[in-house]
């Protein structure tokens, strides 16, 4: 029945409730090869549980799910585990040939290089985000989905990684379902927008900007407040 | 570094009192000898070998209960922490047994057990039980839940989450379990030599009572103090190792 290519999701019909909130109420989702998607929404819109059940962290969703075997997933929090130093949170459940290279090569990527023999308790914020995706990074992913992956930094950090971001996508061309509720932070790095409310896609527009992308770009602007509007914040032109 | 010095005052001073106060005869001999005396009987015995043999006997009876108690308490804790079957079957009749001042199961236990060595032993298990069993169980319970979500979506099956994020997060808790399970443990067997024994330190001191030697009764208080005491020095260099970690933390 798939007559688009086989991407790296293909959703249909997700569905999930707690008690009688119906919370996702018939979600059709598909991501190509290499497509940055950024999923927008209120808070309590639903499109953490989204990721969540892509990432297959719940199990109580009905409808059709497929997700790339390849995939990884960035968190809000950085998650890493502080018994564990920076190296071993990076190798976690990483199998194969040379795993300290490809460990040093990730950390490397993020610009943590040195710090591999770090605890994680000794890292800034920033930097155990940096780590956070190294250890998604190391995985080779065909599909990252990061929720809400800068939510929780400073916003000259989050300029920072926002940046890192766009550079790893073209280095490795992973596609990424970006969870957040930043609207520049949308328009900055997707494809593709996606709208959720009331538990469904309301809305999809495709980012016609070239990359690198400026915020000052008149382009920009329109689609800022077209999205604004769409969250129920409208501004003035 | 001053105040370590001051710390250390104290006791010096009241060490100083009691020898001197025992040495004018204002405490009795028989009552309170001084402390170098305590030292001398200590010396003496080291000399004829009894107080190695005492403190030996003492020290398996204490390492074989502990060893009996805590492994119970890991296998069932782990059970009860791990799975949720485990949790209905274990913890509520657990949670209910830990009611019970098992020091005051002494007279139960020598109607089941005779006074021989299972009763120093099994007390030493039941005081060791409790403190690992509650701690390994809240330290499981406790680890956080997105760290587990972290290492599924790693791709760790559920053995290699319970081995990098369970076992390393219960740790700490299980840390403070053990060190309370030694100062029970230490405890049950202070009570448990109290009766019928032929040998150990408890013996020591009850065969001392009956001479009167109470400088040897001293004595067998001072190496219950310090074996407890270097069981906890010890301890707490383990728990260093494995926890070193954590000191990144408390140092950022």
């Amino acid at each position: 029945m798939a007559t688009r290519t086989a991407g790296v999701v293909a959703a249909r019909d997700v569905r999930r409730s707690f008690g009688d909130t119906v919370v996702l109420d018939g979600i059709d989702l598909h991501l190509e090869r290499g497509e940055v998607v950024a999923l927008l929404g209120a808070s309590g819109s639903g499109k953490s549980t989204l990721l969540r059940i892509l990432a297959g962290l719940d199990h109580e969703a009905t409808g059709e799910v497929e997700v790339s075997a390849s995939s990884a997933v960035v968190f809000q929090e950085h998650r890493l585990l502080p018994w564990k130093r920076v190296a071993g949170n990076v190798a976690l459940g990483v199998r194969g040939a040379d795993v300290a290279g490809r460990v040093s090569a990730a950390l490397g990527e993020v610009g943590l290089a040195d710090r591999g023999r770090a605890w994680p308790g000794e890292l800034s914020g920033g930097q155990s985000q940096r780590v956070a995706i190294a250890r998604a990074l190391v995985r080779r992913p065909e599909l990252l989905l990061l929720d809400e992956p800068f939510g929780a930094l400073d916003a000259l950090n989050r300029l920072k990684m926002q940046r890192l971001f766009r550079e790893l996508q073209s280095a490795h061309d992973f596609a990424a379902l970006l969870v957040t509720h930043d609207v520049d932070e949308a328009v900055l790095l997707a494809d593709r927008l996606l709208v959720l409310d009331g538990g469904r896609l309301v809305e999809e527009i495709v980012v016609p900007m070239p990359h690198p992308r400026a915020v000052d770009d008149p382009q920009f602007g329109a689609l800022r407040r077209r999205l604004l509007a769409l969250l129920n914040v409208p501004v003035e032109a | 570094m001053r105040l370590r010095r001051v710390r250390l005052m104290t006791p010096v001073v009241l060490l100083g009192a009691w020898e001197v106060l025992a040495r004018v005869g204002v405490l009795s001999p028989d009552k309170l000898p001084p402390p170098s005396e305590v030292l001398a009987a200590g010396w003496r015995l080291t000399q004829d070998g009894s107080l190695p043999a005492h403190v030996y006997e003492s020290l398996t009876r204490a390492v074989v209960g502990l060893a009996i108690g805590g492994g119970l308490a890991l296998v069932l804790g782990a059970f009860a922490g791990l799975l949720r079957v485990g949790d209905a079957l274990v913890d509520p009749t657990v949670q209910m047994a830990r009611m019970l001042p098992h020091l005051g199961l002494v007279p139960l236990l020598i109607i089941w057990l005779g006074i021989g060595e299972p009763l120093k032993i099994t007390l030493v298990a039941l005081g060791a039980f409790f403190p690992i069993y509650l701690n390994l169980y809240a330290g499981i319970r406790n680890i956080d839940e997105r760290l587990v979500e972290a290492a599924r979506t790693c791709g760790l099956s559920a053995l290699e989450r319970v081995r990098h994020v369970v076992v390393p997060g219960a740790m700490p808790s299980l840390f403070l379990g053990v060190r309370l399970a030694f100062a029970a443990g230490w405890l049950s067997l202070v009570v448990g030599e109290q009766v019928n024994t032929d040998s150990g330190l408890g013996f020591m001191m009850m065969e001392a009572r009956e001479f009167s030697q109470t400088e040897i009764v001293l004595l067998g208080l001072l190496s219950y103090a310090v074996l407890g005491l270097l069981s906890d020095i010890a301890l707490r260099a383990a728990e260093r190792r494995a926890l070193s970690w954590r000191r990144g933390l408390q140092a950022s």
